[in-house]
């Protein structure tokens, strides 16, 4: 498949506004404002376009929940957060082909009535914020963004908004709240954000790569974009696959890609000429996948046949010289620094679930502390108000189904039995 | 002092973890820096001004380096909301800093896909040659030490984040003392960014 969301990104001044308009660009929005919002919504749900940022929820949908008579206004959020282990490639779509996000935003607007988007960006791509803000500026010189967009009478602005380092601000409702100046902590729902989001206004928010999406189904039609993968996984999908290989890095290809041709073919293979352990196929808070997996179809259904989830498309690739023990800690300790400490299970839980597995790998834990490690997940997983219990679980409750043995040898031989001259040992 | 009568913190029942910002020298915004902080409060609907506390804390941390009750009482003044409602954001996010840092804030990205291609060792070289732990300011108040959770740019592991801003890629662990010498000697401008590799 010809890359159609990072097609020029490695052009010098590809990610420019005339560089984009050149290739056709702004084309969907200007089409879109001949429509009605009705019916983009509509092409957006023939097009079959699921939510790129983890969930998978078909974005058409999302867009049909905003109450069209609703007084108030509405707002459109790009979630920017990109902050999932293993996930890059919004990174590299933003800095490098900002103006199709900026066409999806306003495209995204028009379709639910909003007439300013705020783009959410993790605090740690200040570098990305300045291409964007750059490029906004542009697109209103253009005359792509402002007042009276085309001479439609569409009025639409974005404007980018930092967050300052914390996870759970890509939680859509924990999002609102950190736009909104307070801790990024989540909401309980109902109501959703489509009814009472920013502001108590309605709001959609949806992920960077899903908003770039739209353009595409605008200029080349929604049964374009439901052709290019399986059924109910059309489109374009961007994987980040980084770890133990030999090309790490941002591709594209459609859902048809089986997880042995993304790391074989795409990444060139396991760094070394190694032996493949364990793959996480979509992010850390996706539950980790044995080699036997390898020849799983890398789409949303694909991957929950092969036990785990696409999630946001980071494929974590693990040689044979890692500790499983040792992986799922590192994890750990990652979910127990960023739990927002909003529900006691989470908060407690990731902190109880780091103590107990670090003792483990470094050879202090008892046999029953690996079926403790099962008894506390238990009490935190679907416990939480949002997903990030679900998540934080996952590493733990899949290393153990999977590697059970290496957890009972360190117990039994006191140490680390899977060392590593990459890691820093003692 | 405890909250409570009853709770003694000596009795190992409840020990509050709340640690006070340092009060700091009397914070204002310079007028340049007002006039940016406004300009970005119109982004956002004039109730809602508190929207902009993200901004108006990076700006304080831009002005004077580090964010103390003094800049707190300050930005809630400027935003129009209350002290504690400033301090709930500073204390949340990982990127503001609470205690005078380096003139290099030296930030190792530490999750799994870093962790996978050596940043552990790369921590531990610059801890090293630095002789401080993490979190630990060098004696000298050139490098501050710090471990981030997972920065977003895998594929380019180990990366190292300086100063909330500046990036150094591949960063191998046998290489980590000469980057600080690199850093003393150019600056950030030694870094060698974060960016898509561009074909020319």
């Amino acid at each position: 498949m010809e890359p159609v969301l990072t097609s020029h990104v490695r052009e010098p001044n590809g990610y420019t506004l005339e560089a984009y308009v050149a290739r056709g660009g702004y084309e969907g929005l200007r089409k879109a404002l001949g429509l009605t919002p009705a019916r983009i919504i509509d092409m957006v749900k023939a097009s079959g376009l699921r939510g790129r940022g983890g969930a998978g929820f078909p974005t058409g949908m999302k867009w049909q929940f905003v109450p069209k008579d609703s007084p108030k206004p509405k707002y459109l959020c790009c979630n920017a957060d990109e902050s999932e282990p293993g996930t890059f490639k919004d990174h590299v779509l933003m800095e490098r082909n900002p103006h199709l996000l900026l066409e999806g935003c306003l495209i995204g607007c028009y379709a639910v009535g909003a007439k300013v988007a705020y783009i959410y960006i993790r605090g740690e791509f200040a570098h990305v914020q300045r291409v964007l803000e750059a490029e906004i500026e542009s697109a209103r010189a253009g005359g792509y963004l402002g007042r009276n967009i085309f001479g439609s009478g569409f009025d639409c602005e974005i404007y980018v908004h930092p967050g300052a380092g914390a996870y759970e601000a890509g939680e859509e409702s924990a999002l609102l709240e950190s736009l909104e100046g307070k801790r990024a902590q989540p909401r309980l729902r109902p109501p959703f954000p489509a009814v009472v989001g920013l502001y108590g206004c309605p709001t959609v928010i949806n992920n960077v790569e899903t908003l770039a999406s739209v353009p595409l189904i605008l200029t080349r039609g929604p049964e374009w974009f439901a052709g290019l993968g399986p059924e109910k996984n059309g489109g374009p999908k961007l994987y980040c696959i980084s770890g133990h290989v030999e090309k790490p890095g941002v591709y594209e290809a459609p859902m048809t890609v089986t997880l042995r041709e993304l790391i074989y073919g795409y990444a060139g293979g396991i760094r070394g000429g190694r032996r493949l352990k364990a793959i996480i196929p979509g992010g850390s808070s996706t539950p980790v996948v044995l080699p036997d997996q390898l020849d799983a179809q890398a789409s949303f259904d694909g991957l929950v046949k092969a036990g785990s989830m696409l999630g946001s498309a980071g494929v974590i690739v693990m040689d044979e010289t890692t500790c499983m023990v040792w992986a799922a800690e590192n994890l750990l300790h990652f979910y127990r620094h960023e739990s927002c400490g909003k529900c006691t299970p989470c908060r407690e839980g990731t902190d109880w679930l780091y103590k107990i597995l670090r003792r483990i790998e470094r050879g202090e834990g008892s046999m029953r502390d690996v079926d403790l490690l099962n008894d506390v997940a238990a009490n935190i997983g679907g416990k939480t108000l949002c997903p990030f219990g679900d998540a934080a679980v996952a590493p733990v409750l899949s290393t153990i189904q999977l590697f059970r043995a290496e957890y009972e040898a360190h117990v039994r031989e006191g140490r680390c039995t899977c060392p590593a001259d990459w890691r820093a040992m003692g | 002092m405890s909250f409570h009568p009853e709770m003694h913190y000596e009795s190992g029942q409840h020990v509050s973890q709340r640690e006070l910002r340092p009060e700091g020298e009397l914070f204002a915004f310079t007028p340049a820096n007002r006039e940016r902080l406004e300009r970005v409060a119109a982004h956002y609907p004039p109730e809602h001004r508190r929207s902009a506390v993200i901004p108006a804390l990076y700006i304080v941390q831009e002005q004077q380096g580090h964010i103390t009750a003094s800049a707190i009482r300050h930005v809630a003044e400027v935003i129009g909301c209350t002290p504690a409602e400033v301090d709930d954001v500073v204390t949340y996010y990982a990127m503001f800093f609470r205690q005078p840092v380096g003139q290099y804030v030296i930030q190792v990205c530490r999750t799994l896909s870093c962790a996978l291609r050596g940043a552990e060792r790369v921590t531990q070289e610059i801890s090293k040659t630095l002789g401080v732990k993490v979190g630990e300011t060098d004696p000298t108040g050139t490098f501050t030490l710090m471990e981030m959770e997972c920065l977003g740019a895998c594929d380019r592991a180990p990366v190292v984040m300086v100063n909330n801003e500046y990036w150094q890629e591949c960063q191998s662990p046998e290489d980590a003392a000469q980057l600080l010498d690199r850093l003393k000697a150019r600056g950030p401008a030694a870094l060698t960014g974060c960016h898509l590799k561009v074909e020319r």
